[in-house]
């Protein structure tokens, strides 16, 4: 399906949808609390049979962080993104790996190393770094005293 | 152990090494040679080093490049790369070493039988390289962790630059200069 009547489409399915133009694939901005509804509605409407995440990654914008997700259709071929504003403080996000089991590493590399709260994850725990680590690495604000040598 | 007592590690590393140590005093029907067993045993052990596959990331590639058909380290004498370090004589540390990789290198090294060498290949093992700054996670040196023979420059550094690292470890070994025996000696 083209990018035009897929948003189309999207248009139709979520009215109060917000896009973000300029990128290659249509983008939607969502609210945290509405993610959960979305990504079943993106899965289970036929014609969108939004089938395979891709990337799930989150990106420190120092004044939020930002969620985002590439979702793709192994039968349609078509791709959207999806991106939600996450409280700095609170960093807090429905589980998506109900939906798409891929999600359940995804959400833990992120909450390793951004510590997002992913609710009602089965498994939130850290992925790559050590159980006792105490930090956020990838944050822009981390500092890491004994490790760090800074340029 | 023997470093000549009248040529310093240096000179004798720069010299074209001799096919067998010893000298051979010709007598009637052949000729008798004359040795230092720690020579002969130095120069059989640099002869016949068996690495640890051991590859953390991208000098991996180059390292199994070397190894394969085109560089064919096994011309000078390295061969058989073994998947255990009980049987492995030369552990090449081919990529980054993270704080979490630390304790297996280590464990890896101690289980190595003696005599065991240690080539820290490239920027991140000689020391973090392009991890040096503004990492959480990576060791600036694999000799923080444990004793390095032979470094390497380089990011990869190509398989001409490993089989340099291999042949200056072989010197090393035959002039008596390798950490190990050096510590062997002290005692």
């Amino acid at each position: 399906m083209h990018n035009e009547t897929l948003k189309s489409m999207l248009v139709e399915l979520v009215p109060l949808a917000v896009f973000e133009e300029g990128s290659e694939w249509p983008t939607i901005m969502i609210e945290p609390a509405s993610w959960k509804s979305l990504a079943l509605l993106l899965t289970t409407t036929p014609a969108l049979q939004f089938d395979f995440l891709f990337c799930l990654t989150c990106v420190d914008w120092k004044t939020h962080l930002g969620m985002v997700f590439h979702i793709t259709s192994t039968l349609h071929r078509h791709t959207v993104v999806v991106k939600a504003k996450l409280n700095r403080d609170h960093p807090e996000i429905d589980t998506v790996s109900d939906i798409w089991k891929t999600a359940e590493f995804h959400e833990r590399e992120v909450y390793d190393l951004f510590g997002v709260k992913f609710l009602k994850h089965p498994d939130l725990r850290r992925l790559f770094l050590t159980d006792d680590y105490v930090g956020w690495p990838l944050r822009k604000d981390f500092e890491d005293a004994v490790n760090m040598i800074k340029l | 152990m023997s470093v000549s007592d009248n040529k310093d590690p240096i000179t004798i590393e720069s010299q074209q090494t001799e096919p067998f140590p010893g000298d051979v005093h010709p007598t009637a029907g052949g000729g008798i040679v004359i040795s230092k067993l720690d020579e002969v045993i130095n120069w059989a052990r640099s002869n016949s080093l068996w690495p640890l596959i051991f590859g953390t990331s991208c000098c991996a590639i180059e390292m199994m490049s070397t190894a394969a058909a085109k560089y064919d380290w096994s011309r000078f004498g390295f061969e058989v790369a073994r998947a255990t370090p009980r049987q492995a004589d030369v552990i090449i540390i081919a990529g980054t070493i993270v704080n979490k990789m630390a304790p297996v290198l280590k464990r890896l090294y101690d289980q190595m039988a003696d005599p065991k060498y240690v080539i820290a290949m490239g920027a991140c093992a000689t020391s973090g390289g392009p991890f040096f700054y503004n990492t959480y996670s990576v060791v600036k040196g694999a000799d923080h962790i444990i004793p390095v023979d032979v470094y390497i420059a380089g990011c990869p550094p190509r398989p001409e630059a490993l089989i340099h690292a291999l042949i200056t470890l072989q010197e090393r070994i035959k002039s008596g200069a390798t950490r190990e025996q050096i510590k062997v000696e002290k005692f």
